[in-house]
Parts: structure tokens; sequence; C-alpha cells
């Protein structure tokens, strides 16, 4: 029998490696995904906050979260667990997630919002303001996809997901 | 007090069967349209558009899961149509032929659809923040903020349709509008147990959302020179009762071949 003592830090630690599955650069923990995480004894359970109530990523997100858990041999059980509330917002994203999301090609989320409902993404290559919204979705729930007429590059920016909307 | 309780209980589970049937057979007719949009650009919004609205049915069949009322994927594939509450309009097929032969969809019927089912949702969704079933309160924050985009976007092309001017587009449009009006008060029905639902606030009664909804939609009605005062009706039936048509009985036999293959089945 181990006698090591999990701690969350180290929880949080492997959470680091657990990417977006389809955003490679950008782990989960960036995102704002999780809520939060507690360990009792040999026990962990993560919470977690849906970004879109469609996506099909967040099962396999699900999972790899456990698998990585599973990792460490002291860990016995472990839980993972979507919340209702509060709502994941685009917000959530931290300045290290913001950074991995350009490096994939992909812009971080205006932070606000024009009184109009209307916002300002820059070229995530050029860094140019000189962009055209092609179309508010895109491939995934969570992305819009642009053109910015500076550099000729077609991106993607994620979604602004705010509360007061 | 035994009765008592059980008869909130069944109001709740009614509302959630609401909601989560609308959504469903909504966005199953919205996923009809994947490859047979009018553009690339609209092939793409309108399928996360139908991916969301699956997500929200899906939040609403959990919910009812939590309730005890069996798992969320039987509630969703499992269920014969006399048991489904959805409005009848929604059920309706997207237009002659279907989806692996010869379809001939209407695009202007989707249009004007997905605007009004969509403005309505919002005005429950919005009637929903104050629910006092606090965990459907919690879901309507959420599916808001994605809401937010979908009415924008079929706003979008219904203001663009009817104003565009072009003979062949406002005549669609108008008779997609009069096919739809004549059933959409089955959007608003709240069913046998609407009393009972207002009574716990759970949600507002059905002839306050309509007339929200009118105060909303009649200025983007005027704004493109649609001129008339907007009157619903329930032609076909209140779905919420259990009346359905035969066009819910073949998309419910198409949506379930593949669970009914194997229906214990893990994905």
């Amino acid at each position: 029998m181990s006698t090591v003592m999990l701690n969350t830090e180290e929880i949080y630690k492997l959470l680091e490696d657990v990417k977006d599955p389809e955003i490679d650069t950008v782990s989960i923990l960036d995102l704002g995904m999780v809520e939060n995480v507690t360990v009792s004894g040999p026990d962990v359970s993560v919470k977690m906050l849906p970004t879109f109530l469609g996506c099909p990523a967040l099962s396999i997100i699900q999972k790899n979260v456990e698998t990585a858990i599973k990792q460490l041999t002291a860990v016995r059980n472990v839980s993972v667990e979507f919340l209702r509330s509060p709502s994941w917002t685009s917000d959530r994203i931290t300045e290290k997630g913001k950074a991995g999301l350009k490096v994939f090609g992909i812009s971080p989320p205006p932070r606000q919002m024009k009184k109009d409902g209307s916002w300002h993404i820059d070229c995530p290559y050029c860094e140019s303001t000189y962009v055209t919204m092609e179309n508010i979705f895109g491939p995934t729930a969570c992305r819009s996809i642009l053109y910015c007429k500076a550099c000729k590059n077609p991106f993607e920016a994620m979604k602004p997901m705010i509360k007061t909307i | 007090m035994e009765n008592n309780s059980s008869l909130e209980n069944t109001a709740i589970k009614e509302l959630l069967l609401q909601l989560a049937d609308d959504d469903f057979i909504h966005s199953y007719r919205g996923s009809e349209w994947l490859g047979l949009a009018p553009h690339i650009e609209e092939d793409v919004a309108s399928s996360s558009i139908a991916q969301d609205t699956m997500g929200h049915a899906a939040i609403f069949f959990k919910l009812l899961e939590e309730l005890g009322e069996g798992d969320a994927d039987q509630l969703a594939h499992d269920r014969p149509a006399k048991e489904r509450r959805n409005a009848i309009i929604l059920e309706v097929v997207n237009g002659p032929g279907n989806y692996m032969e010869d379809p001939d969809y209407d695009w202007a019927f989707a249009v004007v659809r997905n605007y009004l089912y969509t403005q309505a949702k919002a005005i429950k969704i919005q009637s929903l923040h104050s629910s006092s079933y606090e965990p459907l309160a919690e879901v309507a924050q959420k599916v808001q903020m994605e809401l937010y985009y979908h009415l924008m976007h079929w706003k979008t092309w219904f203001i663009q349709l009817l104003g565009s001017g072009h003979e062949e587009a406002v005549s669609r449009m108008k008779a997609a509008i009069e096919k739809t009006l004549q059933d959409f008060q089955g959007v608003f029905s709240l069913g046998h147990y609407r009393v009972e639902m207002v009574k716990q606030g759970l949600i507002e009664d059905e002839a306050v959302l309509l007339n929200k909804w009118i105060q909303e939609v009649t200025p983007v009605f005027e704004s493109v020179g649609v001129a008339c005062s907007i009157k619903v009706g329930m032609v076909k039936g209140d779905g919420r009762t259990g009346q359905h048509t035969e066009d819910l009985e073949k998309a419910l036999e198409t949506l379930s071949e593949v669970y009914a293959s194997d229906k214990t089945a893990t994905w």
C-alpha cells in the first residue's frame, strides 16, 4: 500500500498536460474549464465546466482527465463531472491560454463586446486589425472564421461567450 | 401532501420534456440541411447551430435523467411519437423529397421557422432564468449565451430575404410565414399542466410568453414591409398532448435507426 499523500497541486500539474483534443497548444486548465479539484485521501474529484453544451469533445476531455490523473499510483478513484453552474465564459481563458491559441492560428476572444454586440479581433499572424468576419460559426462550436486583409490569411477566432449578452 | 408533491414533479417533468423534445426535433430538421444549405458558409453555420441545439436537448434530457425518468439516450431515441411533447410545427418536414433522394427543401420555410422558433425559445429561456426549479434556471443561463448567436443569424436571414425586394424570395417567405404561423401557437402551449407550471413558478404563462414574442417579432416584420397583425394558430393540433403527424413518425424511424440496431451498445 502506498502511503504517498495526494495534494491538489499535483493534480493541477497533471491537468496542464491535458490539452484540448483539437487545439493541442492549449490545456483545459488554460481554457478555464476546470472549476474545482478536491482530493480526499486517495480519491480525486474534478469539477469542470462545458464550453458549449453541444461540444462533442466534452466526453473525450472527460476521459483524458481521468486517464491523466490515474497515472498517479496513489490515486484510487477519479470522478470527473461537468457542472451546470457557473456557466463557462470566454474570459476564463488565461493569458497563457490566449498565447497558446495564437500559436495554433486562433485569435483569442475579445474581452468585451461593444454595446451593439459587435466585437473586434486582430489577426493572430500579423496582428493587423484589418480583418473581416467570414462566418460567426466555424468548424467547431466555439470558433468563428475570419480573413486578414493585410497578410491575406484566413484564420479563426474563439467566439466570445460573455454573461451580459 | 403526497399528491401535491407528485403533481409538482409531474409539472417539472412535463416542462422538461417539452423543452427537450422541441430542441431535439428542431435540431434534427436542422441537421437534414447539412450539405444542402444555399452556400458553404451557411452549411457551416446552420449545422453548427443544429449541433448547439442538440446540446440543449441533451442537457434537458439529462435533467430528466436526474429526476429518474430514464437514460437520456433512451429518452431521445426510444419513445414513440405519441409520447413526444414537441410542437407540431417543429416536426414538419423541410420540404418535399427526403435527405437520401431528391430533397427539394424550402429554404424560406427553414429561415422563417428557425427565426420564429429561436425568438420564441429566447423568450422562454429568459423566463426560465427565474424558474423556481433551480437546475433549469442554471441551464437557462448557459443556453442563452449560445442562443444569442443563433438568433442573430436567423434574424439576419429573415430580414435579408424579405427585404431583398426579390420577387421569388419575398413571395416564398410570405408563404412560409403563413404556413408557420398557423401552427406556431403549439410552440407556446404548456399542455395539460399549464396551470400547475405557472403556479409553481416554473415558467411564465403561455399567454404572457406569446405576447412577449409578438412584441419582439412585430417590429422586425414591419421593418421589412410585412404589415400584419401577427396571429398564431394550432390547426394541426397540440403536440404537448401527444398529438403528432406522420412527419414525426418518419423522422423518429430515421433518427433512431442506428440506436435501434443495438440499444445496449456503448458509444
